[in-house]
């Protein structure tokens, strides 16, 4: 082994041990996943318990309407864990009772009075507990669709044309130069995995930037920098440092990838099947009770289901082999270009607190590359996201917010080479500023000093 | 010529001249001392010969050539400031410097086998250096230094830090090296240790060489020209070697033993005045010792810096 790569394999192994690797390593797609997946498990997890609704009538003077005359019968959508049962004669103090004593979850009473009233309406539920936000959606919406169509059919708007009325839109979008058609669904994926991706490789280059930084001044406060320099060249240290951390990334980044996959997978399946599951028992109770308002709230549900099902369709579509390799490329080459500059920086400090003001020409162009990033996902081809996915220092990030959206292949080469290029450039500079700084101590660095040392021969 | 040897040394930093024109001239095999106060520049000079820092004149000779990188490989350097990886195990740790030096795996790990036992420190492998005392990790940089088996060392300030019991296990170990042929370079201001090790010395004080040479004839050019006489008489000598040549210091050492310490002011002159000095006194009394008293290297330092820096403060 070279000298190189004796430096390299200790800057990785050292970090690959550490616990906090291992576990970041773990907890990072968890977490990502976590994010996404709980709240909709949640949910889940607090409608497993099966749950019955009384719904009660009180007409206009204040008595209980009976059975047969009820006018919200099957107006709400019965699903398998919320179900409504309709109670007729029943007054408002019996309400109150039913509520208390009976296995019903709670009891709606609506007063017609309240309740036909005009633009805004109220119902009274009483519940043993507080109900979910769900069951209140779901009771308000089925109410609105309800109140909706009476009011079309007082305006003697034919019934099949009520079913007509509510269209779902979706647009498809093609570019002038190709035949196939995006649907939208395809294109916000694609803002996703741009977004992801961009935001993803902000964070690896500040995250293990700052390592590198760390890395430069724990050498040099410790002073083992003077023997480490009789043995190797100050450049093979840094670039030794620089390569070692950006595969410590690169291994997270992959287990990342890996683990998240896994995660996709299983959420895929497991999501798709759930919901194919729900899909079924609504057609059920279709069947059973065959009513008009109930089916159209389940076209409309169903519609959801096909979009997310869409979404991992069009997941599946994207070409992740090309994305991978541009996304691996900009990762490395814009980690690269940043670590040598905050390997300078640690040189040119004492202690790790010193390095605040050097900090800032590193982090201006990286902050700036994510405000466009922002900007470039919806506006993937405007010259905002031309100009900025071009310039080196903020192309790592704006470039993977265009990945989606057929780049021209003249532009990601000269997007990828001018980042060759200053990559190359900074790490010469770097490397001078390194060689003087770490053997520099005791006087404050200014940046005048620093422009003294590139000058040196 | 020397084995090694540094010429006309010139460095500068910002403002600051660090070393004007520097030669020093190191023998094969000798433990050779560079002396001098806080700030005298012997960092800068042995920075300079390591080739960590360049000089803005002169130029690192060693047989004769000019100093290259390969040549660093055979140099084992201990630096004033002692740093290791404070998270990395101390047997982990020794490995990766060998292995920078460019030893092969078995070989590296033979040569710390050798010196882990030899320092009794073969426990420690496992320990971070952040569990160890300062002393400790400062015998794990030693054995760091000599892994590579190095044909010269530049210790500089090897003996700070250390307990006295480990200052004479580090000294004995330099002298040990010297003995099988190693240059040793070490840069100190304690002057007992320079006494006890150096062969030859160089003191820097205020960026210049002031004083070159083997410590012997340094001591004989800084002597004073004192013996010391022991002798038992019937009375005292005192008002007699008052008389012929120039009486010091004396006084009793027990009931039937004095001493006397002599001037001779013009023994540079005359060599034999110290046998005259015996002659006048020897059927006068019973000698029971008679010595030269040579300067220690502290006066020499106090002497040599104190004058110079008079010199300087009237420029």
């Amino acid at each position: 082994m070279s000298k190189l790569q004796h430096i390299i394999a200790r800057e990785y192994i050292t970090r690959v041990r550490k616990k906090t690797f291992i576990i970041m390593s773990i907890i990072g797609p968890l977490l990502f996943a976590g994010l996404m997946v709980v709240p909709v498990w949640l949910t889940q997890l607090e409608d497993k318990e099966p749950k019955k609704i009384a719904v009660v009538e009180i007409d206009e003077f204040g008595r209980p309407v009976p059975d047969s005359t009820m006018i919200l019968r099957n107006v709400f959508e019965n699903k398998p864990l919320l179900k409504f049962d309709y109670l007729g004669e029943i007054s408002v103090a019996q309400a109150e009772e039913l509520a208390i004593i009976s296995d019903y979850f709670g009891v709606l009473i609506v007063r017609h009075r309240a309740f036909l009233a005009g633009d805004k309406v109220s119902v009274e539920l009483i519940a043993k507990k507080q109900p979910s936000f769900g069951i209140e959606m779901q009771i308000e919406q089925n109410l609105e669709t309800f109140l909706y169509n009476k009011k079309l059919l007082t305006y003697n708007v034919p019934p099949q044309v009520i079913n007509n009325l509510n269209t779902k839109v979706s647009i498809a979008i093609r570019r002038a130069d190709e035949n196939e058609i995006k649907s939208s669904g395809d294109i916000n994926v694609k803002r996703g995995l741009g977004y992801i991706s961009g935001f993803l490789i902000y964070m690896f280059i500040f995250f293990f930037g700052a390592q590198v930084m760390r890395g430069v001044v724990e050498e040099k406060s410790n002073r083992i920098i003077e023997v480490i320099i009789t043995s190797v060249k100050p450049f093979q240290l840094m670039m030794g440092k620089i390569i070692g951390i950006g595969l410590v990334g690169l291994t997270q980044f992959v287990t990342w990838i890996i683990l998240s996959l896994v995660i996709f997978q299983f959420a895929e399946s497991y999501m798709l099947n759930e919901k194919l599951h729900e899909i079924q028992n609504q057609q059920q109770t279709v069947e059973l009770f065959n009513t008009q308002p109930a089916t159209q709230q389940n076209t409309e549900i169903s519609m959801e289901d096909v979009e997310l099902s869409g979404m991992f369709e069009s997941l599946r579509e994207i070409d992740f082999l090309f994305v991978l390799c541009v996304f691996v490329f900009y990762f490395i080459t814009g980690f690269l270009l940043y670590a040598s500059m905050f390997a300078a920086i640690g040189a040119a400090v004492d202690s790790e607190t010193d390095t605040q003001q050097f900090m800032l020409p590193v982090t201006i162009p990286l902050v700036i590359g994510i405000i466009v990033m922002m900007n470039a996902i919806t506006n993937p081809e405007g010259s905002l996201a031309y100009w900025f996915s071009i310039i080196p220092f903020t192309s790592p990030i704006v470039m993977m917010a265009r990945i989606g959206f057929d780049i021209p292949v003249s532009e990601l080469i000269l997007s990828a080479s001018l980042l060759i290029l200053t990559f190359i450039f900074m790490t010469w500079l770097s490397g001078k500023i390194y060689r003087i700084g770490i053997l520099m101590y005791g006087k404050k660095t200014s940046y005048k000093e620093i422009i003294k040392w590139i000058r040196y021969k | 010529m020397s084995f090694f040897e540094a010429r006309n040394i010139t460095k500068q930093y910002a403002g600051h001249l660090a070393l004007d024109d520097v030669s020093v001239h190191i023998d094969k095999g000798l433990v050779y001392g560079f002396l001098g106060p806080n700030g005298a520049g012997k960092t800068t000079l042995i920075r300079i010969i390591n080739r960590i820092t360049a000089p803005d004149s002169g130029e690192v000779l060693i047989d004769g050539r000019k100093i290259t990188s390969e040549d660093i490989l055979k140099i084992g350097y201990l630096p004033e400031e002692r740093g290791l990886y404070k998270k990395m195990k101390v047997g982990e740790q020794s490995l990766y410097l060998a292995r920078l030096k460019g030893l092969k795996k078995n070989e590296a790990l033979k040569q710390l086998n050798f010196w882990f036992d030899k320092f009794e420190i073969q426990s420690w492998w496992n320990k971070k250096i952040e569990e160890l005392s300062k002393g400790m990790a400062q015998k794990v940089q030693f054995i760091i230094t000599l892994l590579h088996n190095p044909d010269i060392l530049i210790l500089d300030e090897p003996l700070s830090g250390f307990d006295p019991v480990n200052a004479s296990q580090l000294k004995q170990e330099i002298k040990n090296l010297r003995n099988e042929g190693k240059t040793i370079i070490l840069s100190t201001h304690d002057m007992s240790s320079v006494e006890e090790l150096c062969d030859k010395i160089c003191l820097i004080n205020k960026s210049k060489a002031i004083l070159e040479g083997r410590v012997a004839d340094i001591k004989q050019e800084f002597k004073s020209n004192k013996f010391e006489v022991v002798y038992s008489a019937e009375q005292s000598l005192d008002g007699f070697l008052q008389e012929k040549f120039q009486l010091v210091e004396s006084g009793k050492i027990d009931t039937d033993k004095q001493f006397a310490i002599v001037k001779i002011p013009d023994l540079s002159i005359n060599k034999s005045q110290g046998n005259e000095l015996i002659k006048s006194i020897v059927d006068k009394a019973v000698i029971h010792s008679f010595s030269e008293i040579l300067p220690s290297m502290t006066e020499v330092f106090i002497q040599s810096v104190g004058s110079n820096s008079n010199t300087d403060s009237n420029e």
